[in-house]
């Protein structure tokens, strides 16, 4: 299968290509920026003591959570219009991987919280601390060394979901590859095109997290 | 004008809910097969023979590291090339399947790798048989440890089934795709989509949560 594969064809589309896989990673880049506050608010709703606002945070992660990604693509490419709000389908690519990344992200920065011993919040609640200093200076910078490796997990997550924005004529890496594919009736080089250039992406990300858990594991001993 | 499309919308019932069914077996038949093969493939990653556990993993990355969305145009327009004729629902199920056995097959070594060494060599010791050691001991303990990450992962295989759509297959968001070119509401239709997946999904994250409040401290 691989063995006559059009090199030739794939070269031409070089530039496409190359195009194409700058707008994934800006696209992943803005969404995932997008979807890190989003987490950060989302979870701050969800475990602050004030009833209904912890309700709205829940929520929204349990929604986002609970529908894929495709259909809250289309809930927003079809509903924005009808509210008045025309976007380029490129922003609301952005928002739509953003709103979904940060639900999840949410998770994670809550899981994170919550492997800290109670102990900390108790000493820190009878040391006199209000509740903004107690999160700011005792339980948030305990709570982010084990979220790095579930973020990049996540940002290797959102990279790949960013290939659903083609099917919303986001020119992307994978709408490239459908352009060879349709083009010129090879679907082969197109696809193995696109799949090469997430898997650049994703050995890199994977490479990323490898290097914090080794600096990590050397560096609480 | 709201009332008039609400009016129309449910008029799609049918629609609707034949996507919702070919949703919910879409991911049943894979989880059944990506169980299964996921099994077969932790235990070619935690075999301990090097070459099997490194081919094992070069595999699962490569489905791991590129998008569902692609590996479903794959299944779907290069098979035929290299003579495997498959129905786009053959080919969403095949790619699902392969897709959520990656995953599982993953999450399973994992759990197999967290089962405390001395069980091993307690059954070792006991003169258990290399597959009586695995049945008995280790795969009871490993399945117990890593049940909460495999109900999450059933319910990413649910939502991963929306993408199959893109091949044609009449699931609950090709449905919704149908309707929206009828009706001009995306928020509308839409967000009854979104309720058709959260009747299935929700349950499962209640689940899960539940499963995992028996491992923490509950702090806040």
């Amino acid at each position: 299968m691989l063995g006559n594969l059009n090199i030739r064809v794939i070269s031409e589309y070089l530039p496409d290509l190359w195009e194409g896989f700058l707008n994934t990673l800006m696209l992943s880049a803005a969404g995932f920026t997008g979807a890190f506050i989003i987490g950060i608010i989302a979870c701050g709703l969800s475990i602050q003591p004030v009833r209904w606002l912890r309700g709205v945070g829940v929520a929204y992660i349990d929604l986002i959570r609970s529908t894929p990604l495709l259909a809250q693509l289309y809930f927003l490419y079809f509903g924005l219009p009808r509210l008045g709000v025309l976007l380029p389908e490129f922003t609301i690519g952005i928002i739509a991987l953003a709103l979904n990344s940060g639900a999840y992200i949410a998770e994670i920065i809550r899981s994170g919280i919550l492997s800290i011993p109670r102990g900390q919040f108790e000493a820190a609640l009878s040391s006199g601390f209000t509740y903004v200093q107690r999160m700011r200076l005792i339980v948030l910078p305990q709570a982010i060394r084990p979220t790095i490796s579930p973020l990049i997990g996540q940002a290797i997550v959102l990279v790949k979901d960013s290939s659903l924005l083609s099917l919303i004529s986001v020119v992307e890496l994978t709408r490239v590859g459908q352009k060879i594919a349709l083009d010129r009736f090879m679907p082969v080089e197109g696809l193995v095109a696109t799949a090469v250039g997430f898997l650049v992406i994703y050995y890199l990300l994977k490479a990323l997290a490898a290097s914090w858990s080794h600096f990590n594991r050397t560096n609480s001993q | 004008m709201i009332w008039f499309q609400i009016e129309r919308l449910w008029n799609y019932w049918p629609v609707l809910l034949k996507g919702l069914g070919m949703t919910v077996s879409l991911s049943l038949l894979s989880l059944v097969a990506g169980m299964i093969v996921g099994l077969i493939f932790a235990l070619a990653r935690t075999s301990g023979n090097r070459w099997l556990s490194g081919i094992c993993g070069f595999y699962i990355d490569l489905f791991r590291g590129t998008p569902f969305l692609v590996q479903v145009f794959i299944c779907f327009f290069i098979l035929p090339a290299v003579g495997i004729e498959l129905s786009a629902f053959s080919a969403g199920v095949l790619a699902l399947s392969n897709l959520s056995a990656c995953f599982i097959g993953e999450i399973i070594a994992a759990g197999i790798n967290a089962v405390p060494r001395g069980q091993n060599e307690a059954a070792i010791a006991s003169g258990f048989t290399h597959s009586q050691k695995l049945r008995l001991i280790i795969l009871p303990q490993a399945l117990q440890i890593v049940r909460p990450t495999l109900v999450g992962q059933f319910i990413l295989l649910v939502k991963d089934s929306s993408v199959v759509s893109a091949i044609g297959i009449m699931d609950l968001t090709r449905s919704g795709w149908m309707i929206v070119q009828n009706i001009p509401n995306g928020l509308l239709v839409f967000g009854v989509v979104g309720l058709g997946y959260l009747i299935v999904c929700y349950p499962m994250i209640y689940l899960s949560r539940r499963m995992e409040r028996g491992t923490q401290s509950p702090i806040l």
